[in-house]
């Protein structure tokens, strides 16, 4: 077992330098003194950390979040449905789409980006299609909004979801949905008693998936909301390349990782939870 | 007409294009144990799944206790299903999987607890109320199944090959088991499965079903000693085939005939004449061996060898290959009397049928 030896070294070793190191620099960081020069400079300190407490960054981290969660929630009610359909369709059509929804991966989410501010823009297609359509006088202000934010997460998270639930629906046995109507259940009952409480662990799974980079993804708020920084990676951009505060970007980063953390262990208890109850297993993480 | 609890008239179903069944008619009585029979992909588990409601018909009336339910969606039918692999829905308690039906029709709070528990009592599971199905082995799923089918009430239950996913031993005692509720509850049990054995010591009737077609409905026994036709004979255990020819009425159904080059007195429950070509069905006990030194002069039998012999415990099962070639299979029980009885391979023997216990069909072409 050489060859299995060698790669969990290189994977080791590749998860200790890239990965591993350059947190644990962040987090040394996290506890300097900011310093404009040297970007960060002795003696260790926790004033990063209280700075948190300040009420500008508090609000600015409850908006990121309300935004990010509000985006987890619109991704869930397009993507549920969709998965579902998706997931119940033959094997052929099901292959064809999930092809065509990873398609836009192939162009890098940046100028993606860029393609929605040409359609949500003041002269964008949006509106000169209702402009010349007659239904509105002037441009509608759609970007620079928090709703263009939302948009543009929405439409890269997307994918994030439905996979998941696909292959949770995927393993969703269907006898017990033709278990549960020869007892009596209405489809209404079946999605509340057997599917939805079956498809928990593709929910929390895609919902943590769209939730956590949603906070982070910087680049959508600074093109599509304008410089008013809406989510909690753009205050740390912020503060790395405008401020230079590197020692606050650096707690801000520390923050937002433990607070993923804190998800993904409550996804991992939530999960065990279920598959003591005996529901699905789910490896979509 | 009110013995009949359920009956399916004209019932044609059709996947794609191919049609399952035809114009399939079929009356089941008000408590009985009927079993459908049958190879796989002979439609029975379509029959099945129509009656519960899984399916749609694409013509004919599937009429219960005389309403028609064939427009019922499957979840407002007064029937219930043992599915094959149980379909226990596994986030829920062994307490809730039985209470569903009963939480899904509405019935009262405080009658769901009591009628949970007896039908688990019902089916020796009370101490596992609060288990989830994964915890439980397949036979105590199954009996889940069963209390989480049969708490409803059922006016018919339906199971699907229930029983095929156990081991054997745990097979034969479901078997009982699952005779035994069906006369305590006094339900109405339509069984689907494969398996003849399993047919023939549960059922009351049992149907045999090929293609989609109606083969031969009856009680075990007439299914068995007496079968319809070719297919039905063999597939319900073993039996032997004698062509024969009609030489000349006897009188009172009797016939004289050629079978397999010998002359032979037959019974034939038909209109016959000379020349008429029928099958001469025997099953392995039927026949009788005797060692070719003991074999009577004046009786008219047939000779040939021992090919194999096989001790089973109960019975000595041979296989006989004729003078002309043909291949028989002979069971016969230990006589007490005899604790040397058996054959040497290859040892010639001459064998006949106990006279009167040949069944004899109509020729059909094989």
């Amino acid at each position: 077992m050489r060859f299995r030896q060698l790669v969990i070294t290189v994977t080791l070793a590749w998860l200790a330098l890239f990965v591993l190191a350059p947190h644990i620099l962040v987090l040394l960081t996290s506890l300097l003194s900011p310093d404009t020069q040297q970007l960060a400079s002795y003696p260790f300190t926790m004033q990063s950390y209280t700075r948190l407490w300040e009420p500008v960054y508090a609000s600015a981290f409850w908006q990121s979040f309300w935004l990010s969660l509000l985006t987890t929630v619109i991704c869930l009610l397009i993507g549920y449905p969709f998965a579902w359909t998706l997931a119940r369709l033959p094997k052929l059509p099901r292959a064809l789409l999930l092809f065509l929804m990873m398609v836009p991966f192939w162009t890098n989410s940046l100028i993606r980006t860029y393609a929605i501010k040409l359609i949500l823009g003041a002269k964008g297609l949006i509106n000169s299609t209702l402009l010349s359509l007659g239904l509105i006088d002037t441009p509608l202000q759609l970007l620079y909004t928090p709703f263009a934010v939302i948009f543009g997460l929405v439409y890269i998270l997307l994918p994030f979801m439905v996979l998941p639930l696909v292959t949770t629906f995927s393993k969703l046995d269907n006898c017990l949905l033709e278990a549960a109507r020869d007892l009596g259940a209405t489809p209404w009952q079946r999605f509340v008693q057997v599917i939805l409480p079956l498809s928990m662990p593709g929910v929390i799974a895609g919902s943590l998936i769209v939730f956590l980079p949603a906070m982070g993804m910087f680049y959508v708020s600074d093109l599509l909301g304008g410089a008013k920084n809406l989510l909690l990676g753009n205050i740390i951009k912020n503060q790395f390349l405008v401020v230079r505060d590197w020692p606050f970007g650096a707690a801000l980063s520390i923050t937002l990782i433990v607070l993923m953390g804190l998800l993904l262990w409550f996804y991992v208890q939530a999960n065990r939870r279920i598959n003591r109850q005996g529901g699905l297993d789910d490896n979509a993480l | 007409m009110s013995d009949f609890i359920l009956v399916l008239s004209g019932i044609t179903k059709r996947f794609d294009r191919e049609e399952v069944l035809k114009g399939f008619d079929l009356t089941i009585r008000d408590g009985e144990f009927f079993t459908l029979l049958g190879p796989s992909g002979c439609g029975k588990s379509t029959v099945l799944r129509l009656i519960a409601g899984l399916e749609q018909a694409n013509a004919g009336s599937i009429r219960l206790a005389g309403h028609e339910i064939a427009t019922l969606p499957a979840e407002r039918r007064p029937v219930n299903t043992v599915f094959q692999n149980y379909a226990l829905f596994p986030h829920m308690t062994v307490f809730d999987n039985v209470a569903f039906g009963l939480r899904m029709n509405g019935i009262a709070r405080d009658e769901i607890a009591p009628r949970v528990k007896e039908a688990l009592a019902a089916v020796q599971l009370s101490d596992y109320a609060q288990r989830r199905p994964h915890q439980l082995s397949g036979g105590q799923q199954q009996r889940v199944a069963i209390a989480r089918a049969v708490v409803n009430r059922p006016r018919v239950l339906l199971l699907d090959e229930s029983l095929s996913a156990l081991d054997y031993k745990l097979r034969r005692q479901m078997q009982i088991e699952l005779k035994q509720l069906q006369r305590q509850l006094g339900i109405t049990f339509v069984y689907v499965t494969h398996d003849q054995e399993e047919a023939l010591s549960m059922s009351d009737r049992v149907l045999v079903m090929d293609q989609g077609r109606a083969m031969q409905i009856g009680t075990p026994r007439e299914i068995y000693e007496e079968p319809c036709n070719l297919f039905v004979a063999r597939f319900i255990g073993e039996i032997n085939i004698f062509p024969a020819t009609i030489l000349r009425p006897l009188g009172e159904y009797r016939y004289l005939a050629e079978v397999n080059g010998v002359e032979k007195t037959i019974r034939f429950h038909q209109q016959a004449t000379e020349g008429d070509e029928v099958h001469v069905l025997l099953r392995p006990e039927d026949l009788r061996v005797e060692y070719i030194a003991d074999a009577p002069v004046d009786r008219r039998g047939y000779v040939g060898a021992v090919l194999e012999r096989n001790y089973t415990g109960q019975t000595l099962d041979s296989l006989i290959r004729l003078e002309n070639g043909q291949n028989l299979l002979v069971s016969e029980f230990f006589n007490e009397d005899d604790p040397d009885f058996d054959y040497r391979i290859g040892e010639r023997v001459w064998v006949d049928w106990v006279a009167g216990w040949e069944h004899v069909i109509a020729k059909e072409s094989w």
